[in-house]
């Protein structure tokens, strides 16, 4: 496949960073496969691809967490003063803000500010780092009510993520020139995502630049002034961003964009529904066989409300046999997967109880129900036996899927489980929850996506920790969605 | 990291247990060469029948240390000895009370295991400080139980205890017997899957359906029953009950468990291991005592060989 | 949870315990009553300290009840008979932590046992230094220990500014947030270029120094040493953190929260001696209050507290 160089439109400055033919490879896996590719001053790089296609090496090529196998890197600005690795990239002004947090949840905005800048040292040292991270938080998210004096475990996800995106732009030792945005809008809710991209082009007008990572095409295509798109460890596509559509970008990523959101039909769902079979505190209700959304402003109360029904409906010795719930985690790392052990434990870990005899575990039934639903879900891996680590995101998102559907509970609980998951998977999972409900069980799904959202037969508005409106058939759209999670609210920040 | 070229190093002896029975060997070959090869089944049986003893309560130990960061029973020794003292009293020396004795010392185990669990999950108080409050409550449990009397076990038990069948000490053949059914329970029960689902990441155990208060709750007691049962036995071995009896096991417990190559960042365990860092920890002892070293050096050798052997064995690092 | 709690635990249990000594034994309100119960908080203060520094980064420390036993005996041999080389030896203890802490973190070990051997080492060596007790305490630290201040006895005063000073050092200082970032999230520190194992090292150098201080100053008020003297320090130190409001994970610690948890601890064996109990009980009972401050802990820490998931905060 040819390679791109990526210096689609010249800039005359020279470029901050130019990767040339880097490859990297861990054992025989080729994570980057030759890539070249150069971000000048003033540039906006929306870089694309699915799980797996290379775009986090290639980032921590850049940051000089990873040193290419083959191939090189140069910084624009390099100095002279000359260091290695991570600390010569941030000296000569690239910063990153990754998809995972990297804050310290036990030190306060401020002192997680001294991480990065080396020069906060003697005394004073708070206050320059308490204006710098100020500064940064009111240019980026106007309106915003984080203290520099406040414990960043207290904040909630959205503000750490705000926390981390404004460290990434605050003045430093060095100023940012190239900021590596990985996925930043995760946790964030429209009006303050809107506030970041606002920002992004900002920057990028006075001459910064930014490669911008997220499976938000949308937000993609309102920054971006280049994408690239990656797969396979390759570019194989950069051209101006508006050279592409959302169609073509998804072609060019290798994947088929079914649009057939709204493919289910009135008819189908009243055939399917039945008889309520949970209510909870809250006023969230759900009948048999339906899919429930729960949607509103990211951090308004929607994963506490299902992690309190899943506890208050989980845990009993006595039901481990037949439960009530099962649950499919979003933040697969904190919720769901189980590092030191193999796919097909992680898989079988909720239904195992009904595969044992007298405490024992049947390894034969316990195969079989992981090769069944291999098969059934797609999972891309040779042996089951392998680690559950050594998959992709996607596809150990599709496992905790396996999990909770391979057990017999008739409700499924998912809280935002598609979280940085590719286009693909999603598809596949939307077709699996929609064949599950079809047997009559239940889902209680809670997404940050609209389009997730509008898969669901009903929907529950949450703001402030309530429920603020309940949607359904044609009622489930944007605007109502949107018009329920900011009503009465004066500042959307 | 960096520990990859060491793996590879370390890659011909892959199992974590192998460094613990390694070095066992050594130390035995290094005692016996002392002595050309004089009482060398005589010291076997003796690091067979002590070793037993530290392989009991490690299996406890390596329960709690399987469910992860910061769960260890430090209230061991403690329960040791009070399943010891009241055993024994309660026995007063009648063969035909050695039955509902024994009985009386799990009973022990159960309450004290019962009773920590109560303290980590009611007043939510962190394993350590829990196990080792309710520890100091148990001692002066036992202080006042016993008053310092030394009652002689039963004389039937004495000899059980001190007893062998072909050459195998009895002692050997209960540690044996309960380290294999320790390996079906880790590795082959449903309840050892949920024990290594909650030390690798007990939120994640929790939302896939497993009881994981339950699995505590017996985790917790299965250590305190151990402890206990262990002070019955050691009790009727050496012709009483002391109270002092149970200081050595503490660290012992916890040596054990990792010198046997369990994870002390939880979830992953390793019975064999158990049997292996406990013979090495009687056999080091024995090694340096013929060789005529002082305490000091004998402490400082010990502790120079446990960091060794974790050295050794965990080069490769945590799976993090 | 919430770091304006988080002191208040040991405040109010330090107060409570201290009220009940006063109500049982009002004499014990002086000057020299205060001093006398006080009096040994100052080396476990320090030990605790030294505990707190290895909590901070994740780890546990259970060699500083030998360490100190170890430092106390050099203190009263070679710090008394020659000096420099105590002084020598002292130093390269405390480098000895700071190896320990980089080997820890290098094969990344679990501190638990790594500690645990070094116990038996810093014994062993006590051992070989003192095989029987003894020894004399320099003559410039009795001075120190037994200084009178005017107003408040030299055990309140030194408490005071280990507290001060530690809380600058940790919590205050540049050097002090990065270490605790070590423990809020070593990846994050990695990653922004600084070396963990230097920082690790660190942190066990810290620990070594204050073992140190709490060894030296042990021997300035008992005179002499044994190699057994400070055993229970191990234990005390971690239950002083913890009681201070630190935490075994995540870097929260808390160095006034640590003195005021060493007072408590300090301040029980005091309260049960006044107490009359039978000896039997003496022990029991010092887990009883322990148990007790933590169970009042438990209201502190509901409080403010926001569900956040499963409950293994």
């Amino acid at each position: 496949m040819e390679v791109a160089t990526g210096a689609g439109r010249s800039m005359p400055d020279v470029p901050l960073v130019a990767l040339s033919g880097a490859c990297v490879h861990f054992g025989a896996m080729r994570a980057l496969d030759g890539v070249s590719l150069t971000v000048s001053p003033g540039e906006c790089v929306g870089l694309m691809g699915h799980n797996g296609a290379g775009k986090s090496t290639a980032v921590n090529v850049i940051n000089g967490g990873l040193t290419p196998t083959e191939g090189h890197v140069r910084y624009g600005n390099e100095d002279g003063k000359h260091g290695t690795g991570a600390a010569r990239a941030r000296a000569c002004g690239i910063r990153s803000v990754f998809q995972e947090l990297s804050l310290c949840p036990n030190l306060s905005v401020l002192e997680n500010l001294r991480v990065p800048h080396r020069d906060l040292t003697g005394f004073g040292w708070r206050k320059t780092a308490a204006a710098r991270i100020a500064g940064a938080l009111d240019e980026i998210f106007p309106g915003h009510r984080i203290e520099p004096g406040m414990i960043v475990g207290d904040l909630t996800l959205a503000e750490r993520q705000m926390v981390e995106i404004a460290a990434g732009f605050a003045s430093g030792p060095t100023p940012p020139r190239l900021v590596i945005l990985d996925e930043p809008t995760s946790s964030l809710d429209a009006s303050i995502a809107r506030q970041l991209l606002e920002h992004v082009r900002r920057f990028c007008a006075k001459g910064g630049a930014v490669i911008f990572i997220s499976h938000m095409l949308g937000e993609v295509f309102e920054v971006a002034s280049r994408i690239d798109v990656m797969k396979d460890g390759k570019i194989i596509a950069s051209r101006p961003a508006s050279e592409f559509t959302q169609q073509g970008l998804i072609d060019a990523m290798g994947h088929v964009a079914a649009e057939k959101a709204a493919a289910r039909t009135a008819v189908e769902s009243d055939q399917r529904i039945g008889g309520e079979v949970l209510k909870t505190p809250e006023g969230l209700n759900a009948r048999k066989g339906e899919i429930v959304g729960l949607a509103g402003l990211a951090g308004h109360g929607q994963a506490e409300a299902l992690a309190r029904f899943f506890m208050s409906r989980s845990g009993k010795l006595g039901r481990v046999k037949d439960p009530e719930v099962a649950f499919v985690a979003g933040d697969r790392g904190r919720d769901g997967v189980m590092p030191l052990w193999s796919i097909l434990r992680n898989l079988t870990l909720t239904h195992l109880p009904s595969l044992t005899r007298r405490g024992l575990v049947d390894a034969v039934a316990e195969q079989a129900l992981g090769a069944d639903w291999k098969k059934r879900i797609g999972i891309r891996t040779d042996n089951l036996d392998n680690l559950i680590l050594s998959l992709s995101g996607g596809n150990q998102q599709k496992v905790l899927f396996a999990r909770a559907l391979a057990s017999t509970a008739p409700i499924v609980v998912m809280d935002d489980p598609m979280r940085g998951v590719d286009v693909g998977t999603k598809q596949e999972a939307y077709d699996m929850i929609r064949t599950e409900a079809a047997y009559g069980r239940t889902f209680l799904w809670y997404s940050t996506e609209t389009d997730e959202v509008c898969q669901c037969d009903r929907v529950f508005v949450f703001r402030n920790g309530q429920i603020s409106a309940e949607l359904s058939g044609d009622g489930i759209t944007e605007e109502n969605i949107l018009a329920a999670s900011f009503q009465m609210q004066g500042t959307g920040a | 990291m960096d520990n990859s070229r060491l793996s590879t190093v370390l890659a011909i002896p892959k199992r974590p247990w192998f460094w613990a029975f390694a070095a066992s060997a050594i130390a035995y070959l290094a005692t016996l060469s002392l002595t050309e090869g004089r009482g060398g089944g005589e010291l076997l049986s003796a690091a067979l029948t002590f070793a037993s003893f530290s392989a009991i309560v490690g299996l406890g130990q390596m329960f709690v240390i399987t469910l992860g960061p910061g769960n260890v029973d430090l209230s061991i020794p403690a329960t040791m000895t009070l399943a010891g003292t009241l055993s024994l009293k309660f026995m007063d020396g009648a063969a035909d009370l050695i039955l509902p004795g024994l009985a009386l010392a799990i009973a022990v185990g159960i309450s004290t295991g019962i009773f920590n669990y109560l303290l980590i999950r009611l007043l939510r108080i962190p394993p350590i400080i829990a196990t080792l409050s309710a520890s100091f409550l148990y001692q002066s449990l036992a202080i006042w139980w016993n008053r310092g009397l030394r009652i002689k076990p039963p004389e039937a038990l004495a000899d059980f205890s001190t007893g062998s069948i072909a050459g195998l000490p009895n002692l050997t053949i209960i540690g044996v017997l309960i380290a294999l059914l320790s390996w079906v329970v880790l590795e082959r029960s449903i309840f050892g899957r949920w024990v290594s689902a909650f030390g690798q990441n007990t939120r994640a155990a929790r939302l896939s359906g497993i009881p994981v208060e339950t699995v505590r709750a017996v985790t917790y007691v299965l250590s305190a029953v151990l402890a206990s049962f262990t002070g019955y036995l050691l009790a009727s071995f050496s012709g009483g009950a002391a109270l002092n009896m149970g200081t050595e096991y503490l660290l012992i417990s916890i040596a054990v468990v990792v010198i046997g190559g369990c994870s002390i960042a939880g979830g992953n365990s390793n019975v064999p291991g158990i049997w292996g860092g406990a013979l090495l920890m009687f056999l080091v002892v024995s090694m340096l005592n013929s060789y005529g070293f002082g305490a000091g050096v004998r402490l400082i050798m010990t502790g120079a060989i446990i960091i060794a052997i974790v050295a050794a064995a965990s080069g490769k690092g945590r799976s993090a | 949870m919430n770091g304006k709690y988080r002191i208040l635990l040991p405040v109010l249990s330090l107060t409570v315990l201290l009220a009940a000594v006063f109500y049982l034994q009002p004499r014990a309100m002086s000057y020299f009553g205060l001093n006398l119960l006080f009096n040994l908080a100052v080396p476990i203060a320090l030990a605790t300290i030294a505990q707190m520094m290895i909590i901070m980064v994740n780890d546990i420390d259970l060699s500083v009840g030998t360490f100190v036993s170890f430092v106390a005996c050099v203190t009263a041999t070679f710090l008394n008979d020659a000096p420099l080389l105590g002084v020598a030896i002292l130093l390269a203890s405390i480098l000895a932590y700071a190896a320990i802490g980089a080997l820890i973190h290098i094969r990344q070990l679990p501190a638990i046992v790594v500690t645990l051997g070094m116990s038996f080492v810093w014994g062993g060596l006590a051992v070989l230094l003192l095989p029987s007790p003894g020894g004399a305490a320099p003559a410039w630290i009795r001075t120190v220990m037994t200084v009178k201040p005017p107003l408040v006895p030299m055990a309140v005063v030194a408490c005071v500014v280990i507290a001060g000073l530690t809380h600058l050092l940790i919590m205050r200082s540049s050097t002090g947030t990065l270490l605790r970032a070590v423990g809020g999230n070593a990846q994050a520190v990695a990653r922004s270029g600084w070396s963990v194992t230097k920082l690790k090292a660190g942190a066990y150098a810290l620990a070594g120094f204050f073992g140190v201080l709490a060894g030296v100053c042990l021997v300035g008020l008992t005179t002499s040493a044994d190699a057994n003297i400070a055993l229970r320090y191990t234990l005390l130190s971690i239950a002083g953190v913890i009681l201070g409001g630190g935490e075994f994970t995540g870097g929260r610690v808390s160095p006034v929260g640590a003195v005021l948890g060493a007072l408590t601890l300090a301040l029980a064996g005091s309260f049960l001696s006044f107490m009359r109990l039978s000896p039997d009980w003496q022990i029991g009972a010092q887990g009883a209050i322990l148990i007790l401050v933590l169970a009042v802990r438990l209201i502190f820490s509901r409080r403010g507290r926001k569900w956040k998931g499963a409950e293994n905060g």
